[in-house]
């Protein structure tokens, strides 16, 4: 059975809203998602139910909080099909789960070491990597993608003979081009060379399952907002044996076994890369997002987001003057387009929009990189959630931003 | 549809003063990092006064009509005068209202112009909120 999207919209009190009149249209879901009732409702009932500190007091209430943090945690196992709870380390966003390995797995590395990145990767999968470059005299590489976003393996294939490759350091789906690199494919070959592999999953998480025993992933990254959760939570995944042996990354209460007057012992994993009290309600809210989502079957997600992709495409593609940039074939594009409207500025066209409660993104989306290859500076940028409908792709008033922008 | 005023609009699309300047006593650039847009102003100075202003650069409609208008109204002032020009001079010159997320479009030719006369008295550049009121947001 198809999804019933009236429903799904009717469960989120923001898409109620309107702006100068006119109802809200939310395309910018690649930035953040809107939150469903179920989740604030999971994060209120904490509050108001008497919150605690988890893993501390005896007393009634902090069992409460710790049962229910646990809980969150084993909800996000599931999600990911990770093989234990204790592979699921709570942070505040995706950016910091990019940190934390390349703060403590780059601990391990030296002068030599090499990581490999690609030309889609936002900046947060770009500066860890660019500090530890600093910080230990690692080399960062870059793998080669053509205009449509597909990364050239052979390239890869030359990089992980040829480079001491540490990491390959890989976005599950370009949060501009919507194109999605073959992970499964590429972990392989990583493994071949001994490379471990980490994913950024920021882009994915809503619109494609995960399985990272499938993948074989060796660390896996995404934050709660962008899956219809709160913000200030982010999730690293990580295989149990890796974790196991790499140092801790923020010191404080919680992450250590022991401490003396001369240093420490750390805590055993999850807590050793979770000092200090953790966002306890929030991470009950990303749990509480994760069995939302998990109550509609992945194909019926994508066949809904994908219908509507092909939609917008076929619609963005008539207008005068654009550029659409990334996949042609909507197969290979996934959740966002991004293009380019000649003569007019991205913000022009945005604001523009955003008056007739249109919201769209401008700018270089955290991805400079990619956008200095494209030859760009700035795009305007689509990007579609399980809320969205094929009214609010109707591009009349599109139409006439662009022939009032142009002067016509 | 009520998209900019037809000023600032007319402005974007013909802009003034735009192009190299030969002559130029100073030349600096500065960009808003946030969108990607880039300024690069030329200044000709002489007895202290802005005897000739150019500049090049890309960007959205309020950026672009903002530096077009500061340029006609910077031909022939005391670089002084210049100097003293604030965040609400530019605000007044635009005659739109300006958005928070807009503000660095704004202001980014005053941001310019500013740092460009520090460079001309060897000064050093200074931050956004040092010349603009703004902060590196």
């Amino acid at each position: 059975m198809p999804l019933d999207i009236h429903a799904i919209r009717a469960e989120f009190p923001a898409l109620a809203k309107r702006v100068n009149g006119e109802p809200l249209v939310y395309l910018d879901n690649a930035a953040t998602t809107q939150v469903p009732q179920s989740v604030l409702n999971a994060m209120r009932e904490f509050e108001e139910g008497g919150r605690a500190n988890v893993h501390r007091s005896m007393h009634m209430l902090a069992e409460r909080a710790s049962v229910a943090y646990e809980d969150a945690r084993r909800t996000v196992q599931k999600f990911l099909n990770a093989a234990y709870p204790h592979e699921i380390i709570f942070t505040k966003n995706c950016t910091e789960g990019v940190n934390l390995v390349a703060r403590s797995l780059g601990e391990t590395m030296q002068e030599g070491d090499t990581v490999l990145l690609s030309y889609l990767e936002h900046h947060s999968n770009i500066v860890p990597w660019l500090q530890l470059k600093e910080r230990k005299g690692i080399t960062v590489e870059w793998m080669e993608v053509d205009g449509a976003g597909h990364i050239d393996l052979e390239h890869y294939g030359k990089l992980l003979s040829e480079e001491k490759v540490k990491l390959v350091a890989i976005t599950g789906q370009s949060n501009v081009l919507g194109a999605r690199p073959p992970l499964e494919a590429m972990i392989r070959d990583a493994h071949a060379h001994g490379a471990r592999v980490l994913v950024d999953g920021a882009q994915l998480a809503a619109h494609h399952q995960i399985d990272v025993r499938k993948l074989d992933c060796d660390f896996l990254t995404f934050s709660g907002h962008k899956v219809y959760g709160p913000t200030g939570i982010g999730v690293l995944y990580g295989k149990r044996e890796i974790l196991e042996t790499m140092p801790p990354f923020l010191g404080g209460g919680m992450m250590i076994h022991e401490v003396n007057e001369d240093g420490f012992s750390a805590g055993d994993i999850p807590e050793k890369f979770e000092a200090g009290t953790p966002p306890i309600t929030q991470a009950i809210g990303m749990g509480a997002a994760m069995e939302w989502l998990e109550q509609f079957p992945w194909e019926n997600i994508e066949a809904h987001e994908q219908a509507l992709l092909a939609q917008a495409l076929q619609a963005l593609t008539r207008l005068d003057g654009i550029t659409i940039f990334g996949p042609v074939d909507p197969i290979e594009r996934s959740a966002c387009i991004s293009f380019t409207l000649e003569g007019i500025h991205p913000h022009d066209f945005t604001e523009t929009l955003g008056k007739r409660g249109i919201c769209l993104r401008a700018g270089h989306h955290c991805a400079q990189p990619l956008h200095r290859k494209l030859g760009l500076t700035a795009t305007v940028r689509l990007s579609l959630g399980i809320y969205n409908t094929r009214e609010e792709l109707h591009v009349a008033a599109w139409e006439q931003a662009i022939a009032a922008l142009r002067g016509l | 549809m009520d998209v900019f005023a037809e000023n600032i609009l007319d402005h974007f699309r013909h802009p003034k003063n735009k192009g190299r300047l030969a002559k130029a006593t100073v030349e600096h650039e500065e960009a808003n990092h946030a969108c990607g847009d880039a300024l690069t102003m030329y200044l000709q100075l002489e007895n202290g006064r802005i005897l000739d202003i150019k500049w090049e650069g890309t960007g959205c409609a309020i950026s672009q009509a903002a530096i077009s208008l500061l340029s006609e109204k910077l031909m022939g002032m005391h670089a002084n005068t210049a100097a003293q020009l604030r965040k609400q001079d530019i605000l007044d010159m635009l005659g739109i209202p300006v958005s928070t997320r807009r503000m660095r479009c704004a202001l980014l030719c005053l941001h310019t112009l500013k740092n460009a006369l520090h460079v001309a008295g060897g000064e050093e550049t200074q931050s956004w909120l040092s010349t603009v009121e703004i902060g590196e947001e």
